[in-house]
């Protein structure tokens, strides 16, 4: 697959008056052209800071992106200027945000905010950009698109602002979407809706997404690959069928094994112990080390690189190293 | 596990919608219309359904924290429902809530111990030294640990705040605990850690729980029995055995295909709603749900059905089953 966005060795750092933090502390992530990627973690794993890194969204001061590189297709993001940042901005990367009651304008009518995104990237005049906006309601799904392409933010749910933001996001056709948490503030039944919607979306497009979520059932069900995050690096990468049938990494599976199905009976759910240590606490070795049932001496002092299971499988535990062979509960390695 | 410990009938709760400079009324938004259940010792009741279903007005309205339009709400037999405030507060001994935001349902200028130990106070109970005993056995309880007392709440993290909420509620040793989506702010790694100590609480202190939230799975996870509400009405209601096997109301049958499953390999039949939940404020008539159900019939548009047992305890509101 050709490769449409390169992230490699991403930093992006928070100067704060307590400390740096390291928000996204040397990131790799490949997405390629017409594929779904899912970026999975807990909040504050550096999920959104790297979305937002790579549309150079990260507030300076604080937050910086102060090491690596974003190739999109030939340019790398993080040495453009703010011009040329601002022409890919919703023309080749758009970005969905999670919360439609703040992402509209709300002293706009819906049209004007389309209309503004089609007309800074496309040649139309006026009408021909309104008919455009019309057309996108409708491929969203929006009844009465004439009728609401004039109506303020206010007058609409939850779920049709969020097919706006869509409906904005793919005015320009962008190689590129992404999708943060796009479906967290809504209704599991409007989530079924959008989530149809952005499928379709792709299939007539061939768009790239990028979708950042923390819900694993929306992973399994968009994703062509995902990628785990835990301290603002990545712990694993797979496919999607990998991730859920042979996790590698004791966060993956610790994740998995937490969340209750609706189809299984189960007394207890299994847990990870602790809680997401704050920047400031960062431990050294492996981040997840002091919550981590399998660690090991080394795992305290000295941090994983990302290993190559195969299969395009890799995962930052020394466990995979050491070639140890676990599953589930039973533990053959815990002492080095 | 057959004795009612809290039995409610025809609970209402209409919310005026005023206008004008008079602030008239115009008309009413119906949060809750007309519901009925039971909760038995030692069981949870999981009260499931979208935003603005009713759910947490429900959970409320039995506290009489939103006070009730009308109904009967009778707890271990006893009809509370007209019962004036300064009684009430005595039953809140039996009966405490747990909220959704730990940010916002702590006092952040409290420390922990002033936290738990109030209730305590408020109620007259213990000593001040046995109160703070106390405070310390509450958060052992918790999983946190009696140190955590002196500090003040911004120094806990979200799981931890919510497990500090929980020991408020529990500080009386309530009988019935109404939880209001008390994991829906959380991680899913610290989601199953608060899940699994309500389960063990609830077999540990033979608590009864009224669990409302969103998420089928979590409510499926911990509940015996499950009502699924839309538009301030009980649409279904069962163990959760039948409802998730076999759900017999449209909504349900819709709600339940649209949960995604953390299986990539497994494709479901998904029934996807068309269309938005009504505005409460002008709910359509007959069943509230039938401009987006795929089986409308005729009366549907002008009668309301009624929650009936089809055999087990299997209750559902749909005139589909009615004939």
């Amino acid at each position: 697959m050709k490769p449409l966005l390169n992230i490699s060795g991403l930093k992006t750092h928070f100067f704060t008056a307590e400390g740096v933090v390291r928000s996204v502390d040397g990131v790799d992530i490949m997405i390629g052209e017409g594929e779904t990627v899912g970026l999975v973690g807990e909040s504050g794993c550096g999920k959104s800071v790297t979305s937002l890194s790579i549309m150079r969204l990260v507030p300076w001061p604080p937050g910086k992106i102060v090491e690596g590189s974003i190739m999109f297709q030939d340019k790398d993001i993080v040495c453009l200027s703010e011009a040329e940042m601002r022409d890919i901005r919703g023309n080749d990367i758009a970005m969905i945000f999670q919360d439609p009651m703040t992402s509209l304008n709300p002293v706009f009518t819906i049209g004007d905010q389309i209309v503004e995104t089609i007309r800074l990237h496309m040649k139309l005049n006026k009408k021909k950009a309104l008919s455009r906006a019309v057309d996108l309601l409708k491929q969203v799904g929006i009844p009465r698109a004439e009728q609401i392409v004039n109506e303020y933010p206010h007058r609409l749910s939850g779920g049709m602002r969020q097919r706006v933001v869509i409906a904005m996001a793919m005015a320009c056709n962008p190689k590129l979407l992404i999708a943060d948490e796009p479906t967290t503030a809504l209704d599991v039944t409007i989530q079924a809706q959008i989530l149809d919607l952005m499928r379709k979306l792709k299939k007539d497009n061939g768009t790239s997404i990028l979708m950042i979520t923390h819900d694993l059932g929306v992973v399994a069900e968009m994703c062509d690959r995902v990628v785990v995050m835990y301290g603002g690096k990545v712990v694993e990468e797979a496919d999607v069928n990998t991730l859920f049938t042979a996790p590698s990494h004791p966060y993956t599976k610790g994740l998995l094994q937490s969340i209750p199905s609706i189809d299984q009976e189960k007394e207890w759910l299994d847990s990870i112990p602790g809680n997401v240590p704050i920047p400031s606490e960062m431990p050294e070795g492996c981040k997840f080390a002091p919550r981590c049932i399998y660690a090991m001496e080394r795992c305290q002092t000295e941090e994983p690189t990302l290993y190559e299971i195969g299969n395009g499988q890799k995962s930052r535990c020394f466990l995979v190293e050491e070639g140890a062979r676990y599953d589930g509960n039973t533990i053959e390695s815990k002492t080095s | 596990m057959t004795e009612t410990l809290l039995k409610v009938r025809h609970l209402k709760k209409y919310f005026p919608v005023r206008q004008g400079i008079l602030q008239r009324t115009i008309g009413y938004v119906k949060a809750v219309d007309d519901i009925d259940f039971d909760i038995f010792r030692g069981e949870t009741l999981g009260l499931v359904g979208e935003s603005g279903c009713g759910k947490s007005t429900t959970g409320r309205s039995i506290l009489r924290l939103i006070e009730p339009t009308d109904g009967v709400i009778e707890f271990e037999g006893r009809d509370i429902s007209n019962v004036k405030s300064g009684k009430m507060r005595t039953l809140y001994r039996d009966m405490q809530l747990i909220f959704q935001d730990p940010y916002a349902s702590l006092n952040p200028r409290k420390t922990v111990e002033k936290l738990l130990g109030e209730p305590m106070a408020v109620h007259g109970m213990y000593t001040p030294s046995e109160r703070k005993k106390r405070v310390h056995e509450l958060l052992e309880v918790v999983g946190l640990h009696a140190y955590h007392a002196a500090r003040y709440p911004h120094e806990f993290s979200g799981g931890q705040r919510q497990r500090i909420g929980i020991a408020r509620a529990l500080a009386l040793q309530p009988k019935l605990v109404i939880c209001d989506e008390p994991v829906s702010a959380l991680d899913v790694s610290i989601q199953s850690q608060v899940l699994n100590l309500l389960k063990q609480l609830q077999q540990e202190l033979g608590l009864t729980y009224l669990f409302i939230a969103h998420d089928l799975s979590v409510v499926k996870h911990i509940s015996d029995r499950i009502g699924v509400m839309y538009l301030g009405r009980i649409v279904e209601l069962s163990h959760k055995k039948s409802l998730y096997s076999k759900p017999l109301h449209p909504y349900t049958q819709a709600l339940l295909s649209a949960v995604p499953v953390a299986n990539p390999r497994e494709k479901r039949d998904r029934i996807i709603l068309e269309g938005d939940v009504p505005s409460p404020a002008n709910p359509p008539g007959g069943c509230t749900f039938h401009p987006r159900c795929s089986a409308c019939m005729d009366i549907c548009r002008t009668e309301r059905p009624l929650l009936r047992d089809f055999g087990d305890g299997h209750m559902v509101a749909c005139h589909l089953y009615n004939q």
